[in-house]
């Protein structure tokens, strides 16, 4: 039984493995990139507009009511990134309805590299917007005994986003293929309508975590500031 | 009962054990969440846009337990390591 797409090969060479979730990446990544282009190419401001417009309109509009629901402030500069990987990993998880496919992310090491992804952009953002030392003292936040705990929970949050999209993905295709081999008949089908809602559902988590833990590094090294401005205007008013 | 039977007795065992409890536990949790968000909705519906978000970011870090025991199971069945290391003796 193969445990994930990483099992089927279709070239190697030493180092480099060419396997199935490399391919279905690469394709989900193609037809998003030409998909947008394509919709893209001739947006219009008129009061009719074309229908992939208005679709993506929904799209973008959606997801920047959603970043902006749970606090941060401009949405337009993280869409970039949270959009994406809610759009990837909603596709990759909406193709299982096409036969013969397994999604990408039923396989452990894109997940990881999506966690990565999280991981890395956690404190860009951050430090975008307070610069460093306001980023780091943010894991000073209530004493400096949270230290440890604040850093472990940057490693174990990682470990969990990966490990909960993977398991989801991965128990979805496990559940079918073992129900195929008890009854193959109808019961698959149902399944499989539940891993088409069970995967657009970790989708949505996956970025509505991503934001979470975004706007928790944003507001974190914001709150250090604010207190200092705080402080000075009642010293300002009192003098 | 020589150590190949061992091995494979006590990780099929485990395999069922860390799944059947892995999934009862976070099942109650999931429960009382759901329970008490829809309670809370039926009392404030205009709330329900953030209690629902508030419910599925809560819901997926409780289900994150019930599917590390999965993968733990599924561990232990399909890419055992000790069972990889008598194999391959």
């Amino acid at each position: 039984m193969k445990l994930s797409p990483d099992q089927t090969i279709f070239w190697q060479h030493g180092f480099i493995t060419i396997n199935l979730t490399l391919v279905t990446t690469w394709a989900i990544m193609l037809v998003l990139i030409v998909a947008a282009r394509l919709v893209t190419r001739k947006l219009q401001t008129d009061i009719t507009i074309s229908r992939w417009q208005c679709v993506l309109e929904i799209m973008v509009t959606g997801i920047n009511n959603q970043i902006k629901d749970i606090g941060l402030k401009n949405p337009k500069e993280y869409i970039g990134f949270i959009g994406s990987l809610f759009l990837f990993i909603g596709t990759a998880n909406l193709c299982i309805i096409f036969p013969g496919y397994t999604p990408p992310t039923a396989s452990l090491s894109t997940t990881a590299a999506l966690a990565l992804c999280v991981f890395i952009a956690v404190p860009f953002f951050g430090i975008q917007k307070s610069g460093l030392s306001g980023y780091l003292k943010s894991y000073l936040k209530p004493t400096f005994i949270m230290l440890p705990f604040n850093l472990i929970s940057e490693v174990s949050r990682t470990l969990a986003l990966a490990v909960r999209l993977f398991g989801n993905v991965m128990s979805g295709g496990m559940i079918v293929a073992i129900l195929l081999s008890i009854a193959p008949f109808i019961f698959p089908v149902i399944m499989n309508a539940l891993g088409l809602l069970t995967g657009m559902v970790q989708a949505y988590i996956f970025g509505i975590l991503a934001t979470v833990y975004i706007t928790a590094a944003v507001h974190d090294s914001k709150k250090t500031d604010k207190p200092e401005l705080v402080t000075n205007n009642k010293t300002n008013k009192n003098g | 009962m020589d150590s190949t039977t061992l091995i494979a007795v006590a990780s099929i065992v485990t395999a069922g054990f860390t799944t059947g409890i892995g999934c009862m536990m976070p099942a109650l949790g999931e429960g009382k969440a759901v329970s008490s968000a829809l309670s809370s909705i039926a009392q404030q519906p205009d709330a329900a846009p953030t209690i629902t978000r508030t419910l599925f970011v809560g819901l997926a870090m409780i289900e994150s337990t019930a599917i590390y025991c999965f993968v733990v199971s599924m561990i232990l069945i399909f890419a055992n390591p000790f069972w990889n290391h008598i194999i391959a003796k």
